[in-house]
């Protein structure tokens, strides 16, 4: 069988996924598993790449492997020790949990994989920044200046609410 | 770029890392490691929209755009969340689910 390049680079970036993801909801160090799941989120960026959203890869890397991880690693480093390991989970729930993963991964892809997904021969659109601008402001058909300024509000939102949260309270000596 | 590669293959990559990101959610005690685990759930639903998108409407944008929100409502998410991590240690110096067990103030 003729195996291309194509095809040697999503068996890597898959096996990446699954073995880096299991090792971050099992590693017993919880800086380790941080560090996993930024593995994880690059090799999720190599399949943007491969499917042809470069935009959208872009936005992965800097928003997810740069910014959500940076803020979960700082968050581990002031709330525990970098050297503190978790006791091991009891085995019945780690039995347990495993079971309803592994009958909800059956039931999905008997599903998925029974279904015909009728695939569309439609010439894909090239996608460059003007078309992605263009539409994510327009309001005519494929535009999406709605969700656009409804994301806007919620990021402002939860700025604000976690600095409302997050800042010390006033003692009552002062 | 994507011969060779049938649609089956993004949604069974998807599917593992779902239930994986389920299973740590069920087993992990610490509320950080929670917090990842629900990462890997966001992004495996990520992957499920740009394959559909990509390979059954690749004339339109929506599952691409769909896929920017899901970046964006993540990451408000995980800072919200981090700032209710941080404030839950300061009251009670652990961030153990098991081990907070009160909602006074």
């Amino acid at each position: 069988m003729h195996i291309t390049g194509a095809q040697i680079m999503f068996i890597i970036f898959s096996a990446v996924i699954i073995i880096f993801s299991i090792l971050t909801v099992t590693s017993r160090r919880i800086l380790r598993a941080a560090t996993f799941l930024l593995f994880v989120l690059i090799a999720t960026a190599g399949l943007y790449f491969m499917l042809n959203y470069q935009f959208l890869a872009a936005v992965q890397l800097a928003l997810y492997a740069g910014g959500i991880i940076v803020l979960i690693i700082f968050s581990i480093l002031l709330t525990s020790h970098i050297s503190q390991k978790f006791e091991p989970i009891s085995w019945k729930k780690s039995i347990f949990a495993a079971l309803a993963s592994v009958a909800g991964i059956i039931i999905c892809l008997t599903t998925i994989l029974n279904y015909n997904f009728k695939a569309d021969s439609l010439a894909a659109i090239e996608i460059d920044m003007k078309i992605i601008g263009r539409s994510l402001l327009s309001y005519n058909k494929d535009g999406f200046v709605l969700p656009f300024e409804v994301i806007s509000i919620l990021l402002l939102a939860a700025m604000v609410a976690s600095l409302v949260i997050a800042k010390k309270a006033k003692t009552k000596q002062q | 770029m994507i011969q060779g590669i049938p649609l089956y293959y993004f949604l069974i990559v998807a599917t593992i890392m779902f239930f994986v990101g389920v299973y740590g959610f069920l087993t992990r005690k610490n509320l950080i490691t929670m917090l990842m685990s629900i990462e890997l759930i966001l992004n495996s639903v990520n992957i499920n929209f740009v394959a559909f998108n990509r390979f059954l409407y690749p004339d339109t944008l929506h599952g691409h755009f769909f896929t920017l929100f899901i970046i964006a409502v993540a990451a408000s998410e995980a800072a919200v969340a981090i700032a209710i991590i941080i404030n839950i240690y300061r009251k009670f110096t652990n961030i153990d689910v098991e081990k907070v067990s009160e909602m006074k103030y």
